[in-house]
Parts: C-alpha cells; structure tokens; sequence
C-alpha cells in the first residue's frame, strides 16, 4: 500500500497528471468492463454461464462454448458450425473490400485529376449518397435484386455493401490523389509514360496509406452490417456471422444458452479488435481525411 | 480521334488541366455503374413504388397517394416516429457531452494518451449488431453483469426485465449506444481541438481565460464545423436506429420501442406490403435530406463569414 502510494506520488504522477491519469483509467475500464465481462461469460461451462446469481470471475474455464458453436449439437440452433458461417462472412468481407477498393481507387482518381463532361453532376449523386442511407432504400434493392434473381445470395449482398460503402471511399480516395503534387506527374509526361503508367507506378504508391484506410472500412462495414444481411439472406446456410447470433439468441424450451451465445459475440467481434490494433493508424487517418475533416 | 490526341498533348505541356476529357469519365465509370444500378435505380423505383399497391406476388396497382394518407392516419407509424425522435433527442446530446469530454481528457499526443484513445475506441469497431446481442446479455436480470453490479451496490433485487417497461427499455439501448459510439465523437471532437493553433489558447491564458471560459469561448466558437458535422451524422445515424433496438428490446413493451427503420422493416418485410413500406421509406428519406441540407447550409454560411 505505502509503495504504491509512493510509486504514485514522485515522478510524473503528480498533481494534475495523476487525476488525469486515474480519470482515463476508469473511463478506460467502463469502455472495457462489457467486453470483458461477456469474454469472462463465454469461458464458463454452460450451467455456470446461466445460473443466477452470476459470479464475476469463473470458477471453472473452459473453452467448451467455443467448441460448441464449431461442432454443433444435432436438433440445436445452429444447423452449421461457426467455419460455415465464418466463410460466408469472409466472402463477403473479401468481394466488399476488393471492389470497394477498385472502384473507389479509379474514381478517386477521376475526379481528383481529370476534368471532364458532367463530372460535377457525377460528384453531386455520390454526396447524396450520404443523405441518402442504404437503409431508405432496402424495399427497392430487394426488389431489384430479386429480379436479377440475387436474393439470399451473398453476390447480391456484396453489390449492395460495394454501393454504399463507395461514397466515403471515393471521398477518401480523391482527397489522397488531391494531396500528390501534379509536378509529379508532369515530370513523368514529359518523359513520355502512358497515362495507366502514371497511375500505376507513381500515384498508387503515393496513394496507398488511403488505399489501406478504404479498405479497412469497407471489411468493418461488410463484416459487421447486420440490417440488409437480415433481409436480403433468407437460408440459415448462406447467413453470415451477425446474423448466425440471431440463431444463438433464440432460446429452447424459454432458456437461452447465454455462454453459448456471449462466445458466438465474442468470435465475431475479436477479428474486428485485432485488426484495429495492428491497423489503427490507417483507421483513424481514414476517418480524419474521408469525414471528419468535411 | 487525333484531334483529341493532340488536345490532350497540348492541355498537359501547357500545365494546367491534364490528360483527355474522356479519361477521366472512365475512371468514374465503373464506380457509376453501381451508383446507377443500385443506387439511383431503386431510388427511382422507390417513389414509384410508394404511390402503389405493390404485394410480394401479383401485379402492383396504381393508387395515387393512398399510401401517404394511410402513413399520417397510422397510429403505429406515429408511434414509431415518435419513439425515434425521442431517441434522437437523448442520444445526439448526450453523445455530444460523453465525446467532448473524452476528446479533452485525450487531446495530446503522448503516448499515454494514445493508449486511452485506443482503449476507449475498442467499442466502436464492433459490429452494432454483435454489440447489442452483447447487452441483450449484458442487461438480462438472471445471468447479465450489469443487474448484478446493481444488486451488489445495494440498489434493489433487479429482477423485472430491463426491457419490459418503458422508459428503462429505452435508457437500455441509449446506454449502450452511448458506450459504442463516445468514442467516434471523440476522435471527431480531437481532430477539431487538435486543430486550434496552439498561440489562440496561450494569448488567451495570458489574458486570464481559465479552463471553462476557454472551452466556451474559444474552443466551442471554434469547433462550430466539427459539431455541425458530428450532430448530423448523430442525428441521421439516430433516425435509422435498427439493429438496437431489433435485438435488445424487440419493440418491448408492446410495441413502444419500435422505430421508424424497425416498422418499416416489419411493413415491408413480414407483412410484405412492399409500396407502403416505400412511401414510409421515402418519409424517411425526406427527413434524412431536410437534416444534411440544413449541415450544408450552415457549414457554408460559416465559410462566408
């Protein structure tokens, strides 16, 4: 006690630095505390994760949750194993993030360089995009989808989240062109490289930091989008992550698996942690340089 | 062909507009390809589907704007829109003072500061729809953390469900949100501190402006772009609450918690009355662009000045 005391009374934790210090702590543990608790939940054995009172820390760990949701039981709510839906997740993640970043990195591009016949009129339909949510527009697409016959089908879903994850990408990508100064480019004019040329070697290169931050938002958007997945996926087999917990949430004979269902949340959002963690910089900038900066 | 050829040789060595005036068009053209199919498409057919009758199976039948008259008689619906700008109105402050705080406690850039920041952002990178079945969880009277918390603290049994009565439902889902998103106003709310030149806040120490007085004075008059920005995207992200809702309270009790997004959802998608579900969607879409128009209004009103 007295040694902490002391450890926290010389050096920098003094004064003012130390309120702040304890301030930030606990806010920090506040943001922290319900994905820690749910974390500590999913490692319970079943009968322990839903026996009331519940106790703060296990006193049995076991992964046996986790095994569950990959082996399921036969006649439980899941038809497949977590991989099943996992892959469907990824599929979505990789077809979002790969358009995405194609189609935002022309466009950007485009409309940072290039001045051409309606470019304005162009640039006016991408603003009203963000007035304008997917969300508005679901009875449309989901009729439109169906026509193509791209109803519970996860191309179907991709084109939508491609769509609508385009307006912040292709803002996001013709702020980072913008920012490369064109003496670059006429340097390499001058020596007489193709405009496709110029583009590959010099501005992609220049431009990759808001390549990065694009697709980081696009696999968060595709990965975690829960609303159109819903309506657009009706067969248990095509569901991706998100939407499997719907399965985990539904409760057999009026009880629901709670350690089953808190290890099904935590699956689904600790690729979403982790990839932040190594990735943060380009997230936040991304964030910055797309919106927040107007 | 040629001519265009040489337009473009001329338009790059004269140094100011470079390249063709057909290139550029082809790099935005795939990215419009989408933007017309799945967007400006269904926006088109959504106004006209919401001035028809337009079951899942059959033909749709023309009925003017029947759809639009049942929308404003619909007690549900006004229902549903009332409980979605109630939301509105609690969230959007509410995530004001929470970001703003946490952006002045973050604002430097050492280290430590750095760490809370990636600490107190964590939340926002889940998805909202694995977060609120994280609450449904976490608020659950028998086995969620938070009930027993209250119980321990001494504060009573908690064994109603959080969810069965208004205006605890309601307080549920603002909680969470709340602990999702502070952090995205944050970083938001620190871009635009971070921005303020760092000579503002030290002529004004030297005048004797202390720490609120600055905040209100300086910081606040400053940040007028960042918080226009930060409420409008509060506001429309509020305005098409779902996931939330859907999951943790599932309408209860009887139905008050249901929002716009969420009975528009049961019109078209459950009782599959595709053009009501339209005409609602376009109300919703209206009230959506009446909100970016005013941001737009403002932010360049300030530019003027």
């Amino acid at each position: 006690m007295n040694k902490t005391k002391k450890f926290f009374s010389v050096g920098p934790f003094t004064g003012p630095f130390r309120g702040w210090f304890v301030i930030c702590l606990s806010l920090g543990a506040l943001f922290m505390f319900p994905l820690i608790s749910a974390l500590l939940t999913s490692l319970k054995p079943s009968r322990m994760a839903s026996q009331f009172p519940p106790d703060y820390i296990p006193k049995e760990v076991t992964l046996n949750n986790y095994e569950r949701i990959f082996v399921p039981a036969k006649g439980g709510f899941l038809e497949y194993g977590a991989w099943h839906y996992t892959v469907n997740s990824l599929i979505l993640a990789f077809g979002t993030v790969v358009g995405v970043s194609i189609l935002a990195t022309l466009a950007g591009y485009g409309f940072a360089r290039f001045k051409f016949f309606g470019k304005s009129a162009l640039f006016a339909f991408i603003l009203l995009m963000f007035m304008i949510p997917f969300q508005a527009l679901l009875v449309p697409l989901f009729r439109i989808l169906a026509n193509f016959g791209l109803t519970n089908s996860l191309l179907g879903v991709i084109f939508v989240y491609i769509t609508y994850n385009l307006p912040l990408s292709v803002f996001i990508m013709r702020n980072s062109f913008a920012e490369i100064p064109s003496a670059f480019e006429e340097a390499a004019m001058i020596d007489g490289a193709s405009v496709f040329r110029i583009f590959r070697t010099i501005m992609m290169p220049l431009a990759l930091p808001g390549l990065i931050s694009t697709a980081l938002f696009a696999f968060f958007a595709s990965w975690n989008e829960f609303f159109a997945a819903t309506i657009f996926i009706s067969t248990n087999g095509n569901y991706p992550l998100p939407v499997m917990l719907t399965l985990l949430q539904s409760s057999q004979r009026g009880e629901i698996d709670w350690g089953l269902m808190q290890a099904g949340v935590i699956y689904t959002i600790l690729p979403c942690v982790l990839i932040f963690l190594v990735l943060q910089k380009y997230y936040i900038q991304g964030l910055i340089a797309g919106g927040l900066k107007g | 062909m040629s001519a265009i050829k040489s337009l473009t040789a001329r338009s790059s060595y004269a140094g100011k507009k470079r390249f063709s005036l057909s290139g550029g068009f082809l790099f935005v053209l795939p990215a419009m390809i989408f933007v017309s199919m799945f967007f400006l498409w269904p926006l088109y057919s959504l106004i006209m589907m919401s001035f028809q009758d337009y079951p899942l199976l059959g033909d749709p039948t023309w009925i003017g704007l029947d759809n639009y008259k049942e929308a404003f008689t619909d007690d549900e619906f006004k229902g549903s829109f009332k409980i979605t700008i109630i939301y509105t109105l609690i969230v959007t402050p509410l995530l004001f003072i929470t970001g703003l705080g946490c952006a002045l406690l973050i604002k430097g850039t050492s280290r430590i500061s750095i760490f809370f920041r990636t600490i107190f952002f964590i939340p926002v990178v889940i998805g909202f729809g694995s977060a609120a079945f994280l609450w449904f969880w976490f608020i659950n009277p028998d086995t969620g953390y938070l009930p027993q918390i209250m119980r321990d603290l001494g504060l009573g049994d908690m064994k109603e469900s959080w969810t069965a009565t208004m205006p605890l439902a309601l307080i549920m889902v603002v909680l969470m949100v709340v602990w999702k998103f502070t952090a995205f106003q944050m970083i938001g709310f620190m871009t635009g501190l971070q921005a303020i030149p760092e000579e503002i806040n030290e002529s004004a120490s030297l005048d004797g402006a202390t720490g609120m007085k600055k905040l209100r004075f300086i910081s606040l008059p400053l940040l007028r772009r960042t918080i226009g920005l930060l409420m409008v995207l509060s506001i429309s992200g509020s305005l098409l609450a779902f996931d939330q809702f859907y999951i943790i309270t599932a309408g209860r009790p009887e139905g008050q918690t249901q929002t716009i997004a969420f009975y528009l959802f049961r019109q078209a998608f459950l009782a599959f009355r595709l053009g009501y579900g339209a005409a609602l969607s376009v109300i919703l879409a209206v009230l959506l662009m009446i909100i970016s128009l005013i941001q737009i209004k403002l932010s360049r009103m300030d530019t003027h000045e």
